[in-house]
């Protein structure tokens, strides 16, 4: 399938240029929240990319039958009917993750990268690229997630996934030299995390368009 | 009464809406530029808290809970608040307008607002707890000590950033850092800063 220079731009840009968190500052509420562990911030970015992906196009379907007045109302309709819907399948087959992200996942709805995106550009382009920008976007804020919870995980708990990675004989209780950083399991270090991520993004792109 | 007051002084220290939850983040960072405008923005969302977590509080009880509709939730709140926050609007401005000349361009921002729902959704929570437990709701006063406190918790916060900000516009940032990274670093310390206070109970 030939890819028009636009809808390759509209998938790539977010992925690191335009990145959703680290650049446009949006949905940080969720980011930081569920990035304890990481199996809870892949569920919410995976489920964050089917959401905006899906109410992308469909926002971009009926883009112009919705009279200006009332489209926050209509785009508000759409996306909390779409998260009605993951939120009920997430209780269904994964239900510890979901009490695990007890009201963050309603809180997709209000995520403003939703908002942010359908006004921007499903309101305004083809259902095609609003599919690729809503898939960009939504896996620029998942690899944010990731790698927030990948440091947050190993760092707090000494797990990935779930699964032991600091062998037990390294922690003191087993007369080794090695403690979990409890630091890293407050939230207060998700937004410090955060932060040198910008930094680094900021200070490495600098340098390109140099 | 007595514990409408504590679930009060808790929603605004040791369950503080930024620090605690990471809600409304998004208007939170790109608002609190300066004190004065992160003054009316605060204004704005304890006034459409206080009024939107009691409705909600009232529908879940008395409508969703009875008809067994839990799942039609977060349509119905969503609805509710972009409702009244459109029905606030104008309302204020019929009736005040210098109070909406000043509150008028944040009013629309607040209905996707996460702070707004998120504090719906915790409420849809905590009418479930045990009655004896600190963090329940058990009546409508309840609701609105809730409400009013997590509002005031999130003024509280973002006037506090703004002051930070306005004194650090002075201060040598490394460049990449400046601006945003730096509010994220402050913020993570204010919220460490905000921790003390979560033993705390009446």
């Amino acid at each position: 399938m030939a890819l028009s220079k636009k809808t390759k731009e509209a998938f790539l840009g977010p992925l690191n240029i335009n990145n959703p968190v680290l650049v446009q500052i949006l949905g940080i509420c969720s980011a930081l929240a569920v990035t304890v562990q990481l199996k809870p911030a892949l569920v919410m970015g995976i489920s964050v990319t089917i959401i905006v992906a899906l109410s992308n196009v469909v926002i971009s379907l009926m883009r112009k039958s919705i009279p200006m007045r009332i489209r926050i109302i209509v785009q508000l309709v759409v996306v909390a009917a779409l998260v009605t819907i993951v939120s009920e399948i997430l209780k269904a087959f994964a239900y510890d993750v979901a009490m695990q992200l007890s009201v963050y996942i309603g809180l997709i709805i209000t995520n403003c990268i939703l908002m942010g995106r359908l006004e921007a550009f499903a309101m305004t382009n083809n259902p095609l690229d609003s599919l690729m920008d809503g898939l960009g976007n939504g896996f620029g804020y998942a690899w944010i997630l990731v790698v927030v919870a990948f440091v947050r995980e190993l760092l707090g708990s000494g797990k990935l996934l779930g699964y032991q990675i600091i062998p037990d004989s390294w922690y003191v209780a087993n007369g080794g030299f090695y403690e979990n950083c409890g630091m890293m399991l407050m939230p207060a270090m998700a937004l410090i995390l955060v932060g040198c991520i910008i930094w680094a993004h900021r200070s490495i792109n600098d340098k390109e368009t140099k | 009464m007595e514990h409408a007051i504590s679930l009060f002084v808790r929603s605004i220290f040791a369950d503080n809406m930024i620090f605690a939850f990471f809600l409304g983040m998004c208007s939170y960072l790109a608002v609190s530029k300066d004190v004065k405008t992160s003054l009316g923005l605060g204004v704005a969302v304890v006034f459409v808290e206080t009024i939107t977590l009691p409705v909600n509080y009232l529908l879940q009880v008395y409508v969703l809970d009875k008809l067994g509709l839990g799942y039609l939730s977060f349509i119905l709140f969503i609805a509710v608040i972009a409702a009244i926050v459109q029905l606030v609007e104008m309302v204020v401005e019929k009736f005040s307008p210098s109070l909406y000349n000043s509150l008028g361009i944040f009013l629309p921002l607040i209905a996707v607002n996460c702070a707004i729902m998120g504090a719906s959704l915790f409420m849809q929570q905590r009418v479930q707890l045990d009655p004896e437990n600190v963090k329940a709701i058990a009546n409508i006063g309840d609701a609105f000590a809730y409400a009013i406190g997590s509002g005031i918790g999130w003024l509280v916060a973002i006037v506090a950033l703004a002051g930070i900000r306005e004194k650090m516009e002075y201060n040598d940032v490394p460049k990449p850092l400046q601006g945003i990274g730096i509010t994220f670093i402050t913020v993570g310390l204010m919220a460490l800063a905000f921790m003390c206070f979560s033993g705390l109970n009446i």
